[in-house]
């Protein structure tokens, strides 16, 4: 019966596969228009719904009716199904099946690519909006098979590469067909990314804030075009407002960067659906609150193997806890309601999709959402609703056959009809009877394992007897099994059975001795490699790492009793005096202060300082530099923050409250910076410092020349030239901003006759700084480019807000104090390359007493954490006062950011950001015992303290978890710690 | 405060050249009236220090101190310290990190014992001279790179050439020991995780069989094998080796390689993970050369201070420990040297053995302790005075310094621009 269906079908398929317009060369043109129908079936028509004893009736590849008491024509075909299930198969949005890996670009040599090599598009090689993934399509045989096994029969594939990777397509996965009648939809869905097509050498963007200005500009450009104000054409930017319908898919690398895709897709009004990472459990409000729906990957991470005591020491918490949290990320994504589909991409392994499926539900995804998530959600997303997801009249026919219900361990899918096309999975009839089994064979107790028994003619068996292997062979076909054994003195019996359950193996046969006899065989363990364990989730803290917070902080009530206070203010430093501090501010600053409400904190022995501000930071940051143009004013260090960044709690530890995040000076015009508290836990928005005044990072020198890296061919390379890139932005700037007031003048009717300017992100910044309206932060080392940048800007109406590094400050300082720029520079650094071949210690010291605005700054992650220690290199070079000094990583930065109206002194009404410290704060054996922000303690040293047990004691629980994972057969990994990198100026994305 | 200032601003005119050598001692001095930390853990309230022809002659209490010398420098309650001894330092070997033309601290190859830090030392370095004028006045010389990095010397901070900056002549060969882990590169696009390096065995195999080529070398000498010959001092102890390892696992099988090839004393350089093997340390008698404390811990789980919390462990321990300098811009920060010591203090090591960490430690390590490290009659005078603390950096303003008795300058090319510069702008 069965051979005669599979050939039957097969004929069936060679016709099908003429098109009904197509001229045939075989005798007769005929049309099979039989019905199928499959009886007796438990339907999963829709996730949710459950039929029994159901009928599903096909006709030309089509559903015709799902369910009971359906009326079958007479010229049906029947198969009868008894007990066995039927779902629509899947849709998976994210492949790049059947679509060739784009090709790297080769031979770059030593110059850096600047211009697009592409005409007619856009002007950056990375946007390949007009390319369309089925020119390159061709049916992969192999793959498609892959994806049907893991219950696969839809796929919307694309070509990965690129920031906007042009237009996918959706796939029917049938073999025997033409692809007239596998593809569903040549356009179905346009895809984007943040990571550069590997066909192009152009250099931007070098960074993911580049990705994302580029973007936005994109679709800036493309409303511009629509409107008719390009006078050339642009194929790209046509394909885009041609896309503007269909749905589009932006996928993300890592779990911050799909709330960075959700926010340009915000910004731009464009609906994206997100690939996620699979650690959305640790976004979930966010994700919430953006409302994208999502495609998540079902890669779990496997467990690491522990038997490697020193390499699993450097193993993180966060990477452990992943281990254990990713199993529950669907039915954690599945309680916000957010909607979502899953993908097979970035499983190595296929065969592990349907069983991290099963783990997903055994972890708390319900079946109908893990069901939806694998049809009605991404029909709906792909705008298939009616013909894809579901078995219901005009539906594609495309379901799977399963042994038992999908999601129990031991269900099997057996058949896989994609548009009515039957193509085998697994035979029904081979039980899969892998396991270990005792056999008693007269005196002789054998142990057999048998491994492989679901593939055909694949079935291993090992026989043995204590520590001695018998000779055997095995045959496995149509459920019965024929075994010959051989002892090792040369006996042999044979024996057969019909395999009726897997635990059991009973039949007939002739013993050793040439008897016949009744035997069988009982399992012991069965093969592991189907069975998981459910694991006890472990909490997630705020950020999701060692140091986190079980709940956030909150904001105290608090009193400061008997503390030495450096106010910053005319009070100076005052001792034994209390601080009053709640709602975030501070309340009260004097002697004998008493409040029934507060929590009273005693500081006797102790100084209260304002927090430390750092006006030159790269930590907590994904990012540095966008380094492909010699000006990035469009992009922004605040799409970039990275908010779980441990170097924020070992900021935290030594004091520091603000941060300025600057951009790197890998240009003459580099990025806006984030202003952000370092409140540790907080989301991206929550750290952002509310109404902060906008900054840019300018720099000069040794870095935008790129004197120091084997780069020869960008403007520029001279200070000469360095000047010159001011000048030209700053000029394009101005007649910029010229254009668009004057347009802006225009009334509605001259408008519409007018040509609107291009809207420019880029010249939008730089029409903010000349408006006054955004102030510049320059990197500068040398007097000669410091002197320069002043009289460039004194030329367009600006002051130079901040230089930092400002090695060579105090040869220009009396120029500074004129122009009124402030200095933000290292203490003590120098000698690391020439242009600080003057460099000294007491720059800071020359330029106070000039009358410049001083600071201290780290750009680096270490000495950020002790920028007090800093501040005294103040006292010992160049003899400035205690108390001046320590302004110079307080109050002082607080100026140069235009926060000392809230921060950087402690006066009633200021923000509560303090550090408590031991001792004298500029003292190198003092430690920040305490740090506020807004009135919340996020550091307490104790807390941090004790927190190393509470690590410690979390990671044995999920070692022990991982070692009992490995014991019951899981594949591990090895440990593999990740290096976190870190950022300083001169890192070059 | 405010007075040295201003009597060090009129000074210039006067010591404008003060960056020359000073000539050796004339005259008998002695410093009265000073708190004397003496580098061995032990401190002398109300001392004076009295020395001769560059050797110490008295060191004990003020009042006891004999009336012969011919020159009393009143100490005004500063404190004296021996002369801080830099460790596994690159000074003098290049001038500005980003100029390729101005580095001499790594040569081409990987086993190059017969490479000596020593003749490219630049004894007219601005950054050696900017490390002085803070409590920094002797260094070991060390080259870096390959397996093998040559031999490093000590030397003393005032001089003219390399030659008579010399204290004590290629003291000690520099082996990198193989790392059991790896990284890829992510700049090439490798996966930069960190994991076991399948090339450990036969790196350590290698390293074996150069050494046992290195030891039976002695016993023949022809022919003439440079780096073999080079290697010498090791296996009759007139040479150290120093180990740069950070792993426990490096720090275990180099210590009991290294005991089986024959090698007679060797020194830890780094030795981040060496808690973990405070034992085996123990047993040996191996000292630590510990790096800076201005380090982020190794990984985000790790203590917030591990690196500051390293000093107090193992000198808890009973070790010998001293300081390195290695890492990111480290000529330039040899001058926060003495601070690197105050953050050890501060994290659990006891004042008097931090400053042992920077004098009696080192000099011990380095075998010139019968000379230099501690403040001892029959010593060389090699100190400074401090108006404060010299660990903490509000204090550390040094008024005198004294290498072998000879006062050497505590100007630099920064002060001169410091003097230069306050003229012009106020």
């Amino acid at each position: 019966m069965r051979n005669l269906l599979f050939g039957f079908f097969l004929l069936l398929g060679m016709e099908l596969m003429a098109q009904s317009y197509y001229p045939t060369n075989l005798g007769t043109k005929t049309e099979n228009s039989h019905y199928q129908a499959f009886t007796g079936v438990i339907l999963h028509p829709q996730p949710g719904k459950t039929v029994e004893n159901a009928t599903l009736l096909i006709q030309k590849g089509i559903v015709v009716a799902a369910g009971t008491q359906i009326k079958i024509p007479k010229n049906t075909v029947i198969r009868k199904l008894t007990g066995q299930h039927v779902y629509p198969s899947f849709i998976d949005l994210y492949s790049s099946f059947g679509i060739a890996k784009a090709q790297s670009k080769t031979g770059q040599g030593r110059s850096t690519q600047y211009k697009a090599s592409q005409e007619g598009g856009y002007w950056n090689d990375h946007i390949l909006g007009n390319y369309q993934a089925v020119t390159d399509y061709s049916y992969d045989k192999e793959a498609a098979e892959t994806y049907r096994e893991a219950g696969f029969g839809i796929v919307n594939t694309h070509r990965e590469d690129g920031i906007h990777r042009g237009t996918g397509l959706l796939v029917a996965l049938t073999d025997d067909r033409t692809e007239n009648d596998r593809i569903l939809d040549a356009t179905s869905s346009a895809f984007f990314s943040f990571s550069k097509s590997k066909q192009s050498n152009q250099s931007y963007p070098s960074s993911v804030m580049g990705s994302m200005a580029l973007l936005r500009q994109l679709y800036h450009d493309a409303d511009w075009y629509a409107g008719g104000n390009s006078p050339t054409k642009d194929l790209d930017l046509e394909a885009v407002l041609d896309q503007k319908s269909l749905p589009k898919i932006f996928e993300a690398t890592d779990k911050l960067n799909v709330l960075r895709g959700a926010k340009v897709s915000r910004d731009m009004g464009l609906d994206w659906i997100l690939k996620g990472s699979g650690q959305e459990y640790e976004q979930l409000q966010e994700l919430k609150k953006y409302g994208n729906a999502l495609v998540l990957p079902l890669n779990f991470p496997k467990p690491y193997d522990v038997n490697d005591p020193e390499l699993l020491d450097k193993i993180t918490l966060s990477q452990m806890r992943d281990w254990n949290l990713a199993p529950t990320n669907p039915a954690k994504v599945a309680a916000t309601n957010i909607s979502f589909a899953f993908t097979m991409d970035g499983l190595d392994d296929s065969s592990s999709f349907l069983e991290n499926l099963r783990r997903s539900v055994a972890n708390g995804l319900s079946k109908a959402k893990a069901i939806a998530a694998l049809t009605t959600v991404p029909a709906k997303l792909i705008r298939q609703s009616n013909r894809l997801g579901v078995l219901k009249p005009k539906a594609w026919a495309n379901f799977i056959i399963t042994s038992g219900p999908l999601f129990d361990l031991d269900t099997k899918i057996l058949d896989h009809y994609v548009k009515g096309n039957r193509h085998k999975i697994n035979d029904i009839k081979q039980q899969d009877i892998d396991g270990k089994y005792s056999l008693q064979l007269g005196s002789h107790s054998l142990q057999l394992k048998l491994e492989n028994s679901s593939q055909e003619d694949e079935i291993e068996l090992t026989v043995t007897e204590g520590d001695v292997e018998w000779e055997s062979s095995l045959k496995y076909e149509n459920g019965k099994i024929n075994l010959s054994l051989s002892s090792p003195d040369g006996l042999s019996a044979i024996l057969e059975a019909n395999i009726e359950q897997s635990s059991r193996i009973a039949g007939t046969g002739i013993d050793l001795q040439g008897n016949p006899i009744q035997w069988e065989a009982n399992q012991k363990t069965k093969d592991n490699k189907e069975r998981f364990l459910v694991f006890e989730p472990v909490a997630t803290t705020f950020p999701n790492n060692g140091f986190g917070f079980k709940t956030p902080p909150q904001q105290q009530r608090l009193l400061f009793k008997n503390a030495t206070v450096w106010t910053n203010e005319v009070e100076g430093i005052l001792t034994n005096a209390d601080v009053l501090i709640g709602n975030g501010k501070v309340l009260d600053v004097g002697k004998n202060l008493s409040d029934a409400s507060a929590t009273v904190i005693d500081a006797t022995g102790k100084h209260l300082t304002s927090g430390i501000i750092d006006e030159h930071s790269h930590i907590a940051a994904s990012s540095i530099n966008e380094g492909g143009h010699n000006s990035s004013a469009e992009v922004t260090i605040e799409d970039v923050v990275d908010p779980d960044d441990i170097d924020i709690y070992r900021n935290l530890a030594g004091g520091v409250t603000t941060i300025q995040i600057l951009h790197g000076s890998a240009n003459p015009i580099g990025g806006r910076s984030a202003i952000i508290k370092l409140k540790w836990g907080a989301s991206v928005e929550k750290m952002l410092f509310p109404n902060a005044d906008p900054f840019i990072k300018f720099a000069l020198g040794e870095n935008v020349k790129q004197s120091n890296w084997g780069s020869y061919n960008r403007f520029p390379q001279t200070r000469m030239g360095v000047e010159q890139v001011f000048v030209d932005y700053f000029q394009r700037a101005k007649e910029y901003g010229k254009a668009w007031t004057q347009y802006n003048q225009l009334t509605g009717r001259q408008k519409r006759s007018a040509k609107k300017p291009r809207y420019d992100i880029e010249m939008e910044t730089l029409w903010e700084i000349l408006e006054g309206k955004r102030f510049i932060s320059c990197h500068s080392y040398v007097q000669s480019e410091i002197n320069m940048l002043m009289k460039v800007a004194e030329r367009f109406g600006v002051r130079v807000n901040t230089f930092t590094h400002i090695l060579e400050g105090y040869k220009v300082a009396d120029i500074m104090a004129t122009h009124g720029a402030a200095g933000s520079t290292f203490s003590d650094w120098w000698a690391y390359k020439y242009e600080v071949k003057d460099a000294i210690a007491y720059n800071g010291a020359i330029m106070h007493r000039a009358g410049v605005n001083v600071a201290f700054n780290s750009d680096d992650a270490e000495m950020s954490r002790r920028l007090n220690q800093e501040a005294a290199k103040a006292v010992k070079y160049g003899g400035i006062s205690e108390e001046d000094a320590w302004k110079f990583v307080t109050l002082n930065p607080a100026k140069m950011l235009h926060l000392d109206d809230r921060i950087g002194s402690i006066k009633i009404g200021k923000h509560a950001d303090l550090a408590l410290w031991s001792g004298h704060p500029m003292s190198v054996y003092s430690k920040a015992e305490k740090t506020l922000i807004d009135g919340v303690i996020y550091y307490d040293a104790e807390r941090a303290n004790a927190q190393l047990d509470v690590i410690a004691e979390e990671k044995k629980i999920l070692i022990a978890q991982m070692a009992q994972a490995a014991n019951n057969g899981m594949t591990t990994q090895a440990p593999i710690n990740s290096e976190k990198r870190e950022f300083h100026c001169e890192t070059l994305d | 405060m405010k007075n040295i200032l201003l009597l060090s601003l009129c000074l210039p005119l006067l010591v404008w050249a003060q960056q020359t050598p000073a000539d050796p001692q004339s005259e008998s001095i002695l410093i009265s009236g000073i708190t004397a930390h003496i580098g061995n853990g032990t401190i002398i309230e109300n001392a004076a220090i009295g020395f001769d022809k560059g050797i110490l002659t008295y060191v004990g209490a003020a009042e006891s101190a004999p009336a012969s010398y011919s020159k009393t420098i009143a100490g005004n309650e500063q404190h004296a310290y021996p002369g801080f001894i830099g460790m596994n330092t690159t000074l003098g070997l290049v001038e500005i990190d980003a100029v390729r033309a101005t580095d001499d601290e790594d040569e081409l190859g990987e086993m190059l014992p017969h490479v000596r830090a020593a003749i490219a030392y630049n004894a007219e370095s601005q950054v050696v001279e900017s490390v002085r004028p803070n409590g920094v006045l002797l260094a070991q010389v060390a080259p870096r790179g390959g397996r093998i990095s040559g031999s490093s010397s000590v030397m003393q901070l005032d001089a003219w050439n390399w030659e008579d900056a010399l204290v004590k002549a290629d003291e000690g060969i520099h082996l990198h020991w193989p790392s059991p882990f790896k990284r890829g590169r992510w700049w090439l696009g490798e996966d930069p995780s960190l994991k076991r390096d399948e090339d450990y065995d036969s790196d350590v195999e290698e390293l074996a069989e150069y050494f046992a080529n290195a030891k039976a070398y002695r016993n023949s000498h022809r022919p003439k094998h440079l780096p073999y010959h080079a290697l010498k001092g090791v296996f009759d102890g007139s040479q150290r080796v120093y180990v740069h390892a950070d792993y426990s696992e490096e720090i275990k099988e180099s210590i009991e390689q290294l005991i089986k090839w024959g090698v007679q004393k060797i020194a830890i350089v780094g030795g981040h993970e060496a808690p973990k093997q405070l034992v085996l340390l123990k047993k040996h008698q191996i000292p630590v050369i510990i790096p800076r404390p201005h380090r982020l811990p190794a990984d985000e789980d790790e203590a917030l201070k591990s690196t500051f919390e390293l000093g107090a462990t193992l000198v808890e321990a009973g070790l010998t420990v001293a300081i390195e300098m290695s890492g990111r811009m480290e000529r330039m920060n040899t001058r926060n040297l003495p601070f690197y010591a105050g953050s050890f203090a501060a994290y659990g090591v006891p004042y008097e053995k931090a400053v042992a960490l920077l004098t009696a430690n080192p000099a011990k390590i380095l075998g010139i302790d019968q000379e230099v490290g501690t403040l001892e009659v029959g010593k060389k005078a090699t100190l400074f005075l401090s108006k404060g603390d010299a660990l903490d950096m509000r204090t550390n303003i040094l008024s005198h310094a004294f290498i072998d008795g000879r006062e050497l300058s505590l100007e630099s090319h920064q002060t001169k621009l410091y003097k230069r510069y306050s003229k012009k702008v106020n």
